[in-house]
């Protein structure tokens, strides 16, 4: 029987010829990413049993991104657990607030990551890096002080659901809507477990950006992780970051690899979609119900990346945010905000009424510069709408992308982005 | 004998276990304080050591915060048992030694408040007040070798200490692996006892 890529990675790395599903493992770690939240815990546990020591500081990247700049005493003690460590270890990939930005989408396009990899981290969106051929998973940080430690973790080999997207995506409609679309068809859970595999005509068409979105939200299926297995536009994204393919392994899945579930999907027929609260499967066509908004958040390591930011800028450009409608706009990265200074897209969204803020988490899991208060209605293009995601228990949010987000800001109610062609001139 | 708190409803996350806002400690007896604050804010009052909870499908979805498994332990809840649980919340709970245990029906068969005789090496859970039994799925092997080491920090040292010399957990990647036990999330045929 053939295997998936995301067998063949976890064969290759836990020095089997061959793997099957079920099958308990222990396998090498080929990078281990920090961040303040979930790693200090990792490093007490480390610190009380003696094992302070770190496997390889070459394979630790160090980005703290969740409460930075510290929003408080007790996270700024988190972030100096941190910066601490990583001088302490001479940890030298270490990305520090300024320099950085949101973890997943640094490490996406540091050249760190690399296909055949195996990533884990303290943070559930590992999944992220799937989209570069590499098998990335979040876990908590007992697992991630044993990745520390000694480099290895545990793993129980997943099944795979295969997605097969064929077809163009229609003006307006984007990768977030696919993956909306696809967690409504299976449920929050209809992937529990599982290894989310995407290919078909749709996705090779697609830019990286694009596919980071779709790997990202793996877990909001319950996937074990998103993987997408490397082709021309994988090869020249890594390229142009000085990764050159000698620096990597290419796995692809077997033709007779056995999958547990295959989906097909025409993308043609997907349409702007939001996940209705409370959960991401809750999802409708944009613009069903004209659904009074509050906030409007653009960011997040879902979609907080220059070509959001762009797609935001489009509807934009000419309009103003609804009165009434608090909008802000979160670049994921120093690097996107640069580019977005460039661009003169911040400029846009400041003329539009939005408040752009700094790299960080913040807003997304309602730590800080963001927090929803008691009623509030928010539309996010970040991952999770669970009761308390973003602030309040009784705050109601709604999941959709940069451009659905940006059309409702303008709107005031959840909107359609279709009806929100791009105006040149200030209105 | 342990209470049951029910908690029915499927995809509790654990935003709702343990929100955000409380993830700058990761001192077990602070989040103690707060846990399931956002889905039941008086069950950290209500709770007693031993407790168990009984939650629909899916329990733990969400972020990876182990937080969430430390704050249930730490205001005393013994074990959850629900219909399946999500991927890293299980992980989390056999790393820490804690008990997530696996049963199909688990939330028709209960109701909150009544008490339970938990049959671990049985594979056993009574409900006192109905007398019905239902079989959970057993605790895999390989999450049973984590707790008797005391949990999966413990286990690799002790694989370490082992290339040294002493007795030692194998690692799981020697031929003699088992596989294929209870996957967690696959309903099991005979479940119901």
């Amino acid at each position: 029987m053939g295997m998936t890529m995301a067998q063949k990675i976890l064969a290759a790395r836990s020095g089997h010829a061959e793997v099957v599903p079920g099958q308990l493992i222990e396998c090498a770690t080929d990078l281990v990413l920090c961040h303040e939240i979930t790693t200090p815990a990792a490093l007490r546990m480390l610190e009380e049993r003696g094992m302070n020591r770190v496997f390889d500081p070459a394979k630790i990247v160090a980005i703290p991104d969740h409460s930075v700049p510290a929003m408080n005493i007790k996270a700024a003690k988190m972030y100096q657990k941190l910066k601490s460590w990583v001088q302490e270890q001479g940890i030298h990939h270490f990305y520090d607030v300024g320099r950085g930005g949101i973890a997943h989408v640094v490490l996406e396009g540091s050249g760190l990551l690399r296909p055949g990899m195996t990533l884990v981290s303290g943070d559930s969106h590992t999944c992220n890096g799937g989209a570069l051929g590499a098998f990335a998973t979040g876990v908590g940080s007992t697992d991630l002080a044993g990745a520390i430690y000694a480099g290895r973790v545990w793993f129980k080999v997943p099944e795979t659901m295969l997605i097969r997207v064929t077809g163009e995506l229609q003006p307006g409609v984007t990768p977030k809507d696919l993956v909306l679309e696809v967690i409504r068809r299976i449920g929050a859970d209809g992937a529990n477990y599982l290894v989310m595999e995407w290919t078909g005509d749709t996705i090779d068409r697609m830019d990286m950006e694009g596919r980071f979105t779709l790997t990202n939200m793996a877990i909001e299926a319950g996937g074990k992780t998103g993987i997408i297995a490397v082709d021309d536009t994988t090869r020249a994204y890594l390229a142009a970051r000085g990764v050159t393919p000698d620096l990597y392994t290419e796995y692809t899945s077997d033709p007779d690899a056995e999958y547990r579930v295959v989906i097909e999907l025409d993308a043609s027929a997907v349409e702007p979609t939001v996940a209705y609260p409370h959960i991401p499967s809750n999802g409708r066509v944009a613009g069903t119900d004209a659904v009074p908004i509050t906030h409007a958040y653009v960011g997040s390591c879902t979609n907080g990346r220059i070509s959001d930011l762009r797609e935001v800028a489009h509807i934009l450009r000419g309009r103003r945010v609804a009165d009434g409608v608090q909008m802000i706009v979160v670049p994921a990265t120093q690097a996107v905000y640069q580019q977005a200074a460039r661009e003169g897209l911040l400029e846009v969204f400041v003329a539009a009424g939005a408040s752009v803020s700094y790299p960080s988490c913040g807003a997304c899991l309602g730590m800080h510069s963001g927090v929803l208060g008691p009623g509030d209605v928010c539309i996010s293009s970040s991952n999770r709408n669970f009761v308390g995601r973003m602030g309040d228990p009784s705050a109601q949010i709604y999941l959709a992308s940069p451009a659905t987000v940006a059309a409702s800001a303008v709107a005031g109610v959840i909107a359609d982005p279709r009806e929100y062609a791009p105006r040149q001139e200030v209105a | 004998m342990p209470r049951v708190h029910v908690f029915a409803r499927d995809h509790i996350n654990t935003d709702e276990i343990i929100p955000a806002r409380h993830l700058t400690t990761d001192v077990e007896s602070e989040l103690a304080r707060y846990a399931m604050e956002d889905y039941d804010r008086e069950f950290v009052r209500r709770v007693r050591p031993g407790d168990l909870i009984i939650a629909g499908a899916d329990f733990g979805c969400g972020s990876s915060r182990e937080h969430a498994v430390w704050a249930l332990r730490g205001a005393g809840v013994g074990a959850v048992i629900a219909p399946n649980f999500a991927r890293i919340f299980y992980r989390n709970a056999i790393n820490n030694g804690f008990l997530a245990l696996e049963c199909a029906g688990i939330v028709e068969a209960f109701q909150d408040g009544d008490e339970a005789v938990l049959d671990l090496a049985g594979g056993t859970i009574t409900n006192l007040r109905t007398g019905q039994t239902l079989r959970f799925v057993p605790v895999p092997p390989f999450a049973l070798a984590v707790q008797r080491a005391g949990g999966w920090l413990e286990y690799m040292r002790e694989q370490d200490a082992g290339a040294a010399g002493t007795p030692t957990p194998p690692s799981l990647n020697t031929p003699s692996t088992e596989a294929g036990h209870g996957h967690p999330g696959t309903p099991q045929e005979d479940a119901h006892a």
